[in-house]
């Protein structure tokens, strides 16, 4: 359990040394010119880090969550921008159509997205419930026009990372609002291709962000935006637990990029305090200096085990809600806390952009955040513990 | 404890019998031997029974042969019903360690296995000093040699057991003569020291804050002579015995807090379901849940870091000494914040002897402290750090 397989011992270097080559050196232009990281996110794809947990026959890399792990946080090491590119792709989008979509579905909806040809998004949130996913207000009707029978969808999703690029979304919508959560269904939207994206489907301005500026987010607006009845993605009333499972291998992927992101912030605290003097000698000398990093480096080694163990759980077929829970809130927190502490150790050099760890500061910040705050974290765990104890 | 970490069978028996045993002996007394201020002489025999003060001692030598997961599973499970137990067995386990390691047969025929058979109740590991802790090395404790015997001189301090332990593992520095001596670790070497040597005062018995069922005592040696055969290893090499056994007692004192944040988790979620205010209970309200869910999180990744290290340590991995102050430091350390946020979910009745978390909040307080302080493991961590 405390020793990587030669498998994921062989993912992980791979994956760094991408991240070293390819994301390192552009991390900080990207994110200066908030410029998506198209041709970063293609060789990601030649890797097979798109659709890292997919079979091979359905267009993945045909590995596991734990490689999928491990991946991600040595790409958000390199730049945590692209880590939430691949991370809405492997989890929020190829996951659930994986799990849910039909056999006939899956080659259009799943294949070109798993080899990372197209990219996929996840429009869950709205603008007035973000964590309290149940309240959905965008609507989904079956109406009947000269193609057949469509779902005409109406309603609009915030947040949506990849938006901009992204060549289909799965879209939340009720159904029935009398079932409340229970009358929420999931839809295969696309958003170019052939066809383009449907009538009635358009995007709101670009977010301009605290952090991850090179990744796009923005609103999916749909106004009588008619799709084929036949992307229908699971049951009718299915959405809600298709979300639900959805975000919890999400929160594996956001661990990961948060354990990325303080890595990198760590690294780049512990290379300083080996240069830096302060009367007369490397503030690594310094007693004060020693024990921040000593703290992160233990704060992180512990959020990384149980991002670890969450994502083997859902390798083994186990239920792992509450340790993805905690991971990612261990994770998340552990994040901000190091890269709060590496622009402590780099004083006024942390604060400006010729060192990364501003940016790893701006990027920490939204881990604790999207896919269920912290507090949403704590409620899941708690409640488990409520119900085991 | 993690119900998905895979065990083998026999980690799996030492835990299920560590916590029977916990359970039906251990757990009854434990606040009444806290209050008296007893120390468990019965349990210490039964846990010599169970095979629990040797527990990585060969077999052949009289131990379980057991690795360190299995240890840190049998420290958690006693230590869960009584943290001072649970120290005393710790550092019985630290001394079979020495004997089983370094000793030489004749000395473990003499010491270690009647020790591992119970027949000799507890030992002590006597390091710490008045005036070195941490700084072990520093010691101050002399032997001069005389004839075919030692003459130590100097006090040890905080020595756990060292009122009824029927022998010390005691540390001293060989010199020619009086002061001033070496600096460094040169000279300093093993020795057992009996109980009833002419001139080794076991002191007082301190009056500690937690732990109170075990013993803590200073040793005073006066001109006490012990004869050569009693040195552990070479003479002038003891520093590298009392290093020998830094990991293990740093994951046996992580195991120890594991122990300590299961019972007063346990404890905080009993009272949160059963006492309300404003109409729900406790556990209904955020404020008690966000406390509950930091608390749990917080000791899974103590069971992880400490799991891990036990694996490094049985597997002769690198940098197990980083992984070992990794899990103290962050073990000890969410213990304390984990007893502090249960006893406040019991508000007044936190504060009284009533019920258990009183105790278990002042317990938790050494697991910072002893077997290296949080100060020294940062130390031990950022060492690593920037070596490499």
């Amino acid at each position: 359990m405390f020793q990587l397989s030669e498998t994921h011992q062989e993912i992980l270097k791979m994956a760094r040394a991408f991240a070293d080559k390819e994301l390192t050196p552009v991390a900080a232009a990207l994110d200066r010119e908030h410029r998506y990281p198209a041709e970063q996110v293609k060789k990601l794809a030649e890797l097979g880090l798109m659709g890292v947990a997919v079979p091979e026959d359905q267009g993945g890399a045909g590995l596991d969550n734990l490689a999928y792990a491990i991946a991600m946080e040595e790409v958000a090491r390199g730049c945590a921008s692209t880590a939430v590119v691949m991370s809405v792709n492997n989890s929020l989008y190829c996951d659930p159509v994986m799990r849910y979509a039909t056999v006939e579905q899956k080659q259009r909806w799943l294949a070109p997205f798993a080899s990372g040809t197209k990219l996929g998004c996840f429009a869950l949130t709205e603008p007035g419930n973000g964590s309290d996913a149940g309240a959905a207000s965008c609507t989904a009707t079956l109406v009947s026009d000269s193609s057949g029978e469509m779902w005409e969808l109406n309603g609009t999703k915030a947040w949506i990372t990849n938006a901009y690029e992204a060549d289909a979304a799965i879209v939340f919508a009720t159904t029935d609002k009398a079932l409340k959560h229970k009358g929420i269904s999931a839809f295969l939207v696309p958003m170019s291709g052939p066809g383009g994206a449907p009538k009635g489907l358009s995007l709101g301005k670009k977010e301009d962000k605290l952090g991850i500026r090179a990744s796009s987010t923005a609103n999916l607006i749909f106004e009588g935006c008619r799709i084929p009845k036949a992307n229908l993605l699971g049951e009718p009333g299915a959405g809600f637990k298709i979300a639900r499972g959805t975000l919890d291998g999400g929160r594996i992927g956001i661990a990961a990029q948060a354990l990325g992101i303080a890595q990198a912030a760590l690294e780049t605290a512990v290379a300083y305090a080996k240069e830096r003097k302060a009367f007369g000698e490397p503030i690594a000398k310094l007693q004060a200096i020693q024990f921040k990093l000593a703290d992160m480096a233990m704060r992180l080694e512990a959020a990384r085990l149980l991002t670890w163990r969450a994502a083997t759980l859902k390798d083994q077929g186990a239920k792992y809600t509450k340790e993805a829970a905690m991971a990612k809130l261990a994770a998340s927190e552990t994040s901000t806390f190091v890269a709060h502490q590496a622009i402590q150790v780099l004083g006024g050099n942390g604060y400006v952009t010729e060192y990364p760890v501003e940016r790893h500061y701006r990027d920490a910040r939204i881990t604790e955040i999207y896919e269920g705050t912290s507090e949403i974290q704590r409620l899941v765990i708690a409640g488990a513990v409520l119900k085991e104890g | 404890m993690l119900t998905d970490v895979p065990l083998t069978d026999e980690q799996r028996f030492i835990w299920e019998s560590s916590a029977r045993f916990a359970r039906e002996r251990v757990a009854p007394d434990a606040a009444k031997r806290d209050r008296e201020h007893r120390f468990p002489f019965d349990l210490v025999s039964e846990l010599a029974q169970l095979g629990l003060l040797g527990v990585k001692v060969p077999v052949d030598q009289g131990g379980s042969g057991a690795d360190m997961t299995s240890y840190v599973l049998a420290i958690s499970e006693i230590a869960r019903a009584c943290a001072s137990t649970a120290v005393t067995m710790a550092v019985s386990n630290l001394v079979a360690d020495i004997l089983s390691r370094f000793a030489s047969t004749t000395q473990r025929d003499r010491w270690l296995a009647p020790f591992l058979a119970g027949k000799l109740g507890p030992a002590s590991f006597a390091l710490s000093e008045p005036g070195s802790g941490s700084d072990a090395a520093a010691l101050q404790t002399t032997a001069v040699k005389d004839g075919d015997a030692y003459v130590l001189n100097g006090s040890k301090q905080w020595i756990t057991n060292g009122t009824h332990a029927s022998f010390h593992i005691l540390f001293a520095r060989v010199v020619d003569g009086p002061g001033p001596h070496p600096p460094g670790s040169r000279g300093i070497t093993c020795f057992v020291v009996e109980r009833g040597a002419k001139g080794l005062d076991a002191g007082i018995e301190e009056r500690k804050m937690g732990l109170r069922s075990s013993n803590t005592a200073q040793l005073h040696l006066t001109d006490v002579r012990v004869p050569a055969d009693n040195v552990v290893g070479e003479a002038g090499k003891g520093y590298a015995v009392a290093l020998a056994g830094l990991d293990t007692g740093r994951i046996g004192i992580a195991a120890q807090s594991l122990g300590i944040m299961e019972a007063a988790l346990a404890e905080g979620v009993r009272y949160a379901k059963e006492r309300k205010a404003f109409g729900k209970t406790l556990a209904e309200q955020q404020a008690t849940q966000f406390a509950i869910a930091d608390s749990r999180t917080e000791l899974e990744q103590s069971w992880l870091l400490t799991l891990r290290a036990a694996a490094f340590r049985d597997r002769g991995a690198e940098r197990t000494a980083m992984a070992s102050s990794m899990a103290k430091l962050f073990s000890t350390e969410a213990c304390g914040r984990v007893v502090d946020r249960m006893l406040q979910i019991h508000g007044g009745y936190g504060y009284v002897e009533d019920y258990p978390i009183e105790r278990l909040y002042r317990d938790a307080r050494v697991t910072r402290i002893y077997e290296g302080t949080s100060e020294v493991q940062r130390i031990v961590i950022a060492r690593e750090l920037l070596v490499r």
